[in-house]
């Protein structure tokens, strides 16, 4: 299954900075979001785009996962010359994530 | 226990205007703030105040203060804004010309100066934080520099009777930190209401994005009403409980889930959001839906401010020159690539000095690049895209012509030419020992 069906997100910036936000829809998945969407993973699946470290911080409390990816932006958000300069379309990426479902799950 | 309710009337400096007068006539607010500085704002603002030295404040100002000072006033609801930009005395001379010709003759109005931190950084060499290089190798690029203050200034000039406060640089959160500072007495060390306070600011800076804008992926996350997107109100008590609600009846939602996606918007180590007021930890933050459209937010602390304040400085980057074609139809994703080889090729033969150079195709690639959109279908459309790179306008303004040449150069069926060249002023960050910026209140009569 994707990221999406379990989980949503919203993309911030700052400077050539992204951070992605991924949080579970329900608190049962928090575990298979630990397990599988590392910051490994994320930094793959942004190849072309973030040309940085991908740092992965935990927050329990809301069952969500913040991943902060340097040198993301094209440079900054002030003077990238891509369409989508602050990067705002990238949570969408994200989600499209291959999730592998639990044990005992479809 | 004492609890006041701060509206948040604007996200950004484009953002709607009529929600904040729903705030106001409906929303039951004590306050009003309007964040509308962007990044980059100030730099440019600079620019215009450097024309004219009674410009350099938001372009927007006029329309949000006529919109809501008659309702503010009627209610006693005090204003905080950082619409000031590069100049906040003459928005405040300004919004006090504004409430004279409404018929509001006693309003207070106060401007925040001394951000504009630009002296005090010529006088060291502050290395950049985003790139290697300092201050003084901006050189005459160097357009800015303003420091994020924090809220004491606007605390202060609230407890001195003002009912609008203008600021131009400040943090965002500070800009909602000030009131609470000023109605219940915070001390500017007790860390963990300042960081629970800060918690409250950055959930409502972004106005609608907590009330279901920026939001909505149906079918997975659907909101109603964003046409009339309500904007959120926080609920503030003495002791730092937090609730976040709107005006009953207006568009969108204020749930859980449109928390906790704000709670982490723009946070990098959610354990140090660092502010000028304060090392703010949300990393232990709970959120709570108790009714519908209220959701109580709890558990922010902090921790003691650091030694330095963030300075953004605005520069001349650079210049950016573009260009974008539409094909469609059968094979227009062959045609749209064709195009895009034959303005790579035109731009070496002629020799269009570019430092870096994009080629987009809209409809397939241009957000997230060729390698993420790889298993995408064809689509029927596609818009070429080329921007660049280059150190003057007449370069930059040769990239979009290489484009628009292809309508008759060019592969079969492209329409819908565009081209465009700019100036970049782009910011870049610098940390400046605290002391070197004195900010002062200055009151201005109406």
């Amino acid at each position: 299954m994707k990221l999406r069906e379990i989980a949503h997100s919203r993309t911030g910036d700052k400077g050539n900075i992204s951070n992605i936000s991924v949080i579970a829809y329900d608190k049962k998945d928090y575990p298979l979001l630990l397990a599988q969407v590392t910051s490994e993973r994320v930094k793959a699946h942004f190849a072309g785009v973030v040309e940085g470290e991908v740092i992965r911080y935990e927050v329990p409390t809301i069952a969500a996962l913040n991943f902060v990816m340097d040198r993301a932006l094209g440079g900054g958000v002030t003077r990238s010359l891509a369409l989508d300069a602050h990067g705002k379309s990238l949570s969408s990426a994200l989600l499209d994530l291959d999730i592998e479902p639990a044990s005992g799950e479809k | 226990m004492r609890t006041i309710r701060i509206g948040s009337g604007a996200g950004y400096s484009g953002d709607r205007i009529e929600p904040a007068l729903e705030l106001a006539e409906k929303g039951d607010i004590q306050y009003l703030v309007f964040e509308c500085l962007g990044e980059r704002t100030v730099a440019l603002a600079q620019q215009a105040r450097m024309k004219n030295p009674d410009s350099g404040y938001d372009p927007l100002l006029e329309e949000r203060m006529r919109a809501v000072l008659p309702a503010c006033a009627a209610r006693g609801i005090k204003i905080v804004t950082n619409m000031g930009a590069a100049n906040p005395e003459a928005a405040a001379r300004k919004t006090a010309e504004i409430a004279r010709s409404l018929g509001l003759p006693a309003l207070k109005i106060a401007a925040v100066v001394g951000d504009d931190v630009l002296d005090a950084c010529k006088q060291g060499d502050l290395p950049i934080m985003e790139f290697d290089g300092t201050i003084k190798q901006l050189g005459n690029r160097l357009l800015s520099a303003n420091a994020y203050l924090g809220a004491e200034p606007m605390a202060q000039a609230l407890s001195g009777g003002a009912d609008v406060v203008i600021t131009g640089r400040a943090s965002d959160p500070a800009l909602f930190l000030a009131p609470m500072i000023h109605a219940f007495g915070w001390a500017m060390d007790d860390w963990n209401l300042l960081g629970q306070g800060t918690v409250a600011g950055h959930l409502l800076e972004c106005a609608g994005q907590i009330t279901g804008g920026y939001f909505a992926d149906p079918p997975y996350k659907d909101v109603e009403g964003l046409a009339r997107l309500g904007f959120p109100i926080g609920e503030v008590g003495e002791d730092g409980a937090l609730v976040i609600t709107k005006v009953a009846g207006s568009g969108g939602a204020v749930t859980a889930r449109t928390c906790k996606e704000q709670l982490l918007y723009e946070v990098h180590d959610p354990k140090r959001y660092i502010q000028p007021d304060v090392v703010a930890d949300f990393s232990q933050v709970r959120v709570e839906e108790i009714a519908p459209d209220r959701v109580r937010v709890s558990g922010g602390r902090g921790s003691e401010r650091t030694g330095t304040l963030k300075v953004s400085v605005g520069y001349l980057d650079s210049f950016i020159g573009e260009g974008q074609m539409s094909y469609a139809g059968p094979g227009a994703l062959a045609r749209g690539k064709l195009a895009l080889e034959i303005v790579r090729e035109r731009l070496k033969l002629t020799g269009v000095a570019a430092s870096e150079l994009r080629f987009d195709l809209i409809g397939l690639d241009s957000l997230h690049g060729p390698e993420i959109s790889a298993r995408a279908n064809e689509p029927y459309e596609v818009r070429i895209r080329v921007a660049g790179r280059t150190e003057n306008l007449r370069e930059a303004v040769r990239i979009g012509n290489e484009v628009e040449t292809l309508y008759t150069n060019g592969p079969a069926g492209g329409g819908g030419a565009f081209k465009s060249a700019r100036d970049v002023v782009a910011v870049a960050s610098v940390l400046l020992p605290r002391e070197r910026a004195m900010p002062q209140v200055r009151f201005v009569g109406a």
